[in-house]
């Protein structure tokens, strides 16, 4: 497995306060990696860090092969960043603005507006490609943002936040654009607040919460991490719930007429709890199978840590 | 390619980027330009019967090298706003991650900056013309005048870009800029030295502005000019120096976002 980015301890504070304390990532090539976590829990500045916006007060990261205090200009010339706040040239139609991009990837004239046309394409943005980003909507914006990202092909991308703020319809064609671009090969380090996101997108999942990293895996790593799931049997009326109680134990809920049965939710141990139901005539209404979701790891994570 | 010629290419795609902000922005590049020439109206039309020396020589033919100067400051503004709003724009911290000339955004607006002025100067003294300025140049002292012109301008430039990076906001841009501008009043750009007192006078003498315009002033009119093409061109060189170095080292430090 190669890395596209490798750090170990990274630090940084400004004045008093600690921003990163001691953060190690590794991020296979090819893989979307997602670092997620509550506001000002340290996201940006990573990025801004691994991007070489910002340096680190310590602690050593490589990006595509280049060290980031040795060769940074190596690391800019492999990576693309597409921020949490727009990086377009509001002065410039969205041509101009990728041509202004080619121009500095030193692209040949002929091959730079290739490269534009073929983007404006891909993303949607041929109508409105002679007008200035003012007069467009936010999914536009962020659309062209990322094609400006994309000019120079980078191997990797950075993607701050790149759905903040976007209604549900552009957030599902930015992951679309996300998703096809891991098939070509590129590596993804995506920030995101939103734990559906990560959950869609990602390969590996980091947790950041002040500062540190208090989980890492794949999302059913994660939720694995929380106990919790169950089988919902639904009844009609007391006697029934009691009848079922006395067979099967669990938890008994008698608002709801409700009983849960601990459960990994696998097909196996739902067809023995069928046949148990069936074999003692318990007549259940209904059932459902609740696992645990990334919200609840989620929440469990980061309010562990601030009752710290 | 070598690193020089990669920073003229970047400069050269910013300046592109800054020729098109200007084209966008029309109203205010043409007000800029045209500043100058207004100038020349006020001080030729309205102050100029009442302030011009008592020598015989007519009043434009003294007025003109000030309001030269002049033009190169008036710019400034400009300038400094612009860079200080640019910088508030995302698409800085973008040019920031990508493998170029890291200078070349400044440079590239430092260049417009200095073109938009010389097309300034060549209306004010094409106007100045009109109105009866006659200079007594021959070709070699208009380069002479052209290549002390451009040396101000981008020091001046230079500068306004240290203020542009300097100030939080484009209204303290604008103010730190003033400097700049308000500087000639107290010159020999609109009388002499010589009718000033005290302290006043021991600045006008002093200050950057008078030796460049005495300096202009003798190659357009042939009065003399001494040791102020010497103290013209090193004032111009420290300045331009200065303001590189600072804005650069702005434009270096932490992005603020």
């Amino acid at each position: 497995m190669k890395l596209a980015i490798e750090a170990t301890g990274l630090r940084k504070s400004y004045a008093d306060k600690v921003v990163l304390d001691g953060i190690d990532l590794r991020v296979a090539e090819g893989t979307i990696f997602s670092l997620l976590g509550p506001n000002g829990a340290g996201k940006t500045t990573t990025v801004q860090i691994l991007s070489t916006l910002l340096a680190a007060d310590d602690g050593k990261a490589v990006v595509a092969g280049h060290d980031l205090t040795v060769n940074p200009g190596g690391v800019r010339g492999s990576i693309g960043v597409t921020g949490q706040f727009s990086a377009v040239d509001a002065m410039l139609t969205g041509e101009e603005n990728l041509r202004l991009m080619a121009d500095l990837h030193r692209l040949p004239k002929a091959e730079g507006r290739r490269r534009t046309a073929e983007l404006l394409e891909q993303f949607d943005l041929v109508e409105a490609a002679r007008r200035t980003p003012m007069t467009y909507s936010g999914g536009m914006r962020r659309r062209l943002d990322l094609a400006m990202t994309l000019v120079g092909s980078p191997r990797i991308i950075f993607l701050d936040e790149p759905t903040t703020g976007l209604d549900p319809r552009s957030r599902r064609t930015m992951w679309e654009i996300i998703r096809k671009l891991v098939k070509d090969g590129v590596t993804i380090f995506l920030t995101t607040q939103y734990l559906e996101e990560a959950d869609q997108l990602a390969d590996r999942i980091a947790v950041l919460n002040g500062g540190r990293l208090v989980a890492e895996g794949t999302p059913d790593q994660l939720k694995r991490l929380i106990p919790g799931g169950h089988v919902r049997l639904q009844f009609a009326d007391v006697p029934r719930l009691d009848h079922a109680v006395r067979i099967l134990g669990g938890t008994r809920d008698d608002d709801s007429l409700a009983l849960d049965i601990p459960s990994d939710g696998g097909v196996q141990s739902l067809r023995s709890l069928l046949d148990r139901l069936d074999g003692n005539h318990i007549e259940a209404d209904s059932l459902s199978v609740h696992l645990p979701d990334l919200d609840d790891v989620f929440f469990a994570l980061t309010a562990k840590e601030t009752t710290r | 390619m070598s690193t020089l010629s990669l920073a003229v290419r970047d400069s050269a795609t910013m300046l592109r980027r800054d020729f098109t902000h200007s084209k966008r922005n029309l109203m205010m590049t043409i007000s800029g330009i045209a500043t100058p020439v207004f100038m020349m109206l006020l001080f030729v039309g309205v102050f100029g019967g009442a302030i011009g020396p008592s020598s015989a020589s007519s009043y434009i033919d003294y007025l003109t090298p000030g309001i030269v100067i002049m033009t190169a400051g008036t710019g400034s503004a400009a300038t400094a706003v612009k860079v200080c709003q640019d910088m508030a724009e995302g698409i800085i911290a973008r040019f920031r991650t990508l493998d170029i000339t890291r200078a070349s955004v400044l440079t590239g607006q430092v260049i417009g900056s200095v073109i938009r002025t010389l097309v300034s100067v060549t209306l004010v003294i094409g106007l100045a013309v009109l109105l009866g300025f006659r200079p007594r140049a021959g070709f070699g002292d208009w380069l002479l005048v052209l290549g002390v012109f451009v040396l101000l301008t981008f020091a001046i430039t230079w500068l306004a870009v240290a203020f542009g990076l300097k100030a939080t906001t484009p209204a303290g841009a604008n103010s730190l800029s003033l400097i700049l501008q308000f500087l000639p009043f107290i010159s020999s750009a609109f009388v002499t030295t010589e009718s000033m007192t005290g302290p006043v006078r021991w600045f006008a003498e002093n200050q950057p502005y008078t030796p460049v315009i005495e300096t202009i002033r003798g190659l357009l009119m042939g009065t003399p000019i001494g040791n102020s093409a010497v103290i013209a061109v090193s004032w111009c060189v420290v300045l331009s120096v200065v303001g590189y170095v600072w804005a650069k080292r702005q434009y270096n430090r932490t992005p603020v976002r």
